[in-house]
């Protein structure tokens, strides 16, 4: 993500030969001064952030009009409940299941769209992309006109197979499965694209020597394809798993959490605290332990993000 | 061997072509359902008289069109916005060298992974005492921390593949930076700052967490009032399909004039296509 960097240099040690009637300090803060705007809008919306951590000190709630300090009261609070560990377990899965599934897929489906080139290939390219561009709310309602016993087809078809009345969101057992099917459908696009472009950038020549060495599909694969591959799939994974493990708007469209407490994630269980029962204060503690499970998901994925380019890269000249 | 191709070939088609049923099938579903009268849809499956009336319901008699109006108003301005203070500075990012450069993109990419909800719970008490809640000007801010770092990352990319010659040549032909900027530079990453807005609108157009939750009686935007399709005590199930095909139209447009740029856009420029 650094390429711009041999650019800006460049453009510096000109820069200075060039601009002769400005004053230095002018100049130099220049690319401050143009980053203003930006930074001060987005950084601004930030406070609250800072607030979040103190209000998660405070008893706030939305009811009474005074609240005061109450020290790590919330946080222990939130430790010893047995709904928060709840909470962490259901975010987790979710987000393993989901992920792990539009990978695979994901991998799978650019592999085969890449084996392939003819119209149908490039059709599909086209066309699988929808989904991705409906919002996940509203896709949510689309399976859910898909998954209801009265109308949806879903049931009709799995009558074919003997299956009667599968409760898909309504019930304890399958709807993880449910909301994990709808998270696939809105995402698996959002890999296929990538893993596709990553695909049809890759460089042709390893491929060729390989095929002069006669070596096997899975030895192309195995060796070549995803070792130069592993950036791309990075990035897809971290892009994925930041947002899987934050899911909200489909979890919320599809069951508000339920049925009982079985879809609670993090992001549901923080804003029925905050927002249902309007207990401010001790909702923010959740929200906070998300923001770090987040983080420190997000740094191991791009550190190897990084290490994986360097060896890409590495590999090719190599070859 | 060659029969073995073939057959290769054929069980690679019939696995896409399943994966592209599972893709498709659900938004084919809504648009029939969409056609469905209420007193077909419980005993009908293919075949059925198509009718408007859910058409009519939806769309000449509750707010759709309100709804419709808020969301394209605040996705727009949004990326107006975004758009005025995030191009100079993903130029800035692009051509200087500058302390903190990266730390600062960094950080402004950081707001794009940041749970919604833990920017949501604060600013709900905030922009009640200061008069932004339910109100165009605090959405518009607020979808800032979904369109501004998209904008930022995708066309910081762009300026950087700009060869260095044409400012060069511009510098010399007694051009100043911003006029560089104007007249050199915007004009050809124009194909990037097309597909980042209209990328960037998208985005916007379907967010759910903010708007749920910051809005609800002046705006109401078209994810959030989607749901009262399904909320009601009788489910009017094809005035629902309406809603959701109609609230998916405008993303689904635009992202068929982007294909090129998609995974770029996608990607925040870390995957070029």
């Amino acid at each position: 993500m650094n390429l711009g960097t041999k650019r800006a240099s460049e453009k510096a040690s000109t820069s200075v030969n060039t601009s002769l009637n400005k004053a230095p300090w002018l100049r130099r803060a220049r690319p401050y001064l143009i980053m203003a705007p930006a930074v001060l809008i987005t950084i601004g919306i930030l406070i609250p952030f800072a607030m979040a951590i103190y209000y998660s000190l405070t008893s706030y709630t939305f009811r009474l009009p005074t609240y005061k300090f109450i020290g790590l009261k919330n946080w222990i609070s939130m430790f010893t409940n047995r709904s928060f560990w709840h909470a962490v377990w259901v975010t987790l899965r979710y987000a393993f299941f989901a992920t792990l599934f539009e990978m695979l897929v994901g991998l799978g489906i650019a592999m085969l769209l890449t084996s392939i080139e003819n119209r149908f290939s490039k059709f599909l390219r086209v066309v699988l992309t929808f989904p991705l561009m409906v919002a996940p709310v509203i896709g949510t309602i689309i399976w859910q006109l898909m998954t209801n016993n009265a109308v949806g087809i879903l049931e009709k078809f799995l009558n074919i197979f003997g299956v009667y009345n599968f409760p898909w969101a309504s019930a304890h057992e399958t709807a993880m499965f449910t909301a994990v099917l709808i998270d696939l459908w809105v995402y698996c696009p959002f890999v296929i694209i990538l893993i596709t472009a990553g695909i049809q950038s890759l460089p042709k020549s390893p491929y060729e020597s390989a095929k002069i060495d006669g070596g096997s599909a899975w030895f192309n694969f195995r060796n070549l394809t995803l070792p130069m591959l592993k950036p791309t799939i990075y990035i897809a994974l971290l892009f994925r798993l930041m947002a899987s493990l934050q899911e909200f708007s489909i979890i919320f469209a599809l069951t508000k959490g339920g049925p009982g407490d079985t879809l609670m994630n993090l992001s549901v269980t923080a804003y029925n605290t905050g927002f249902h029962f309007q207990k401010f204060g001790s909702s923010l503690p959740y929200i906070l332990v998300l923001w770090l499970i987040v983080n420190i998901v997000a740094r191991q994925i791009v550190k190897r993000w990084m290490k994986s380019q360097q060896i890409a890269s590495g590999r090719i000249i190599e070859e | 061997m060659k029969r073995r191709e073939l057959l290769i070939n054929i069980v690679k088609h019939v696995l896409l072509i399943i994966y592209a049923l599972f893709a498709l099938f659900p938004l084919f579903w809504m648009l029939l359902i969409s056609f469905k009268s209420d007193a077909q849809m419980f005993n009908t499956t293919f075949i059925f008289t198509p009718t408007l009336e859910n058409y009519d319901a939806v769309l000449l008699r509750t707010d759709y069109f309100r709804y419709f109006k808020d969301s394209l108003i605040v996705s727009t301005l949004a990326v107006i916005v975004s758009l005025l203070a995030g191009v100079p500075a993903a130029y800035a990012l692009a051509n200087y060298e500058f302390k903190k450069k990266e730390d600062l993109a960094f950080t402004i990419l950081s707001f794009r992974f940041a749970p919604e909800i833990l920017v949501v719970l604060p600013l709900f008490m905030i922009y009640q005492r200061i008069g932004l809640y339910d109100t165009y000007t605090g959405l518009i801010w607020v979808y800032q921390l979904i369109t501004m770092p998209l904008i930022i990352w995708v066309l910081r990319g762009y300026f950087e593949d700009i060869p260095i010659e044409i400012e060069h040549a511009a510098q010399i032909d007694g051009y100043t930076w911003w006029q560089v900027f104007l007249k050199k530079l915007l004009p050809l990453i124009r194909p990037g700052l097309v597909s980042a807005s209209l990328l960037a609108f998208i985005f916007a157009w379907n967010n759910f967490t903010f708007p749920l939750q910051l809005s609800g009686t002046n705006i109401e935007t078209v994810t959030v009032a989607s749901l009262k399709y399904l909320a009601s005590d009788t489910v009017h199930y094809g005035q629902m399909a309406v809603a959701a095909a109609f609230s998916s139209l405008p993303a689904v447009i635009f992202a068929l004039l982007i294909q090129k740029h998609l995974v770029r856009g996608l990607s925040f420029g870390a995957v070029k296509g």
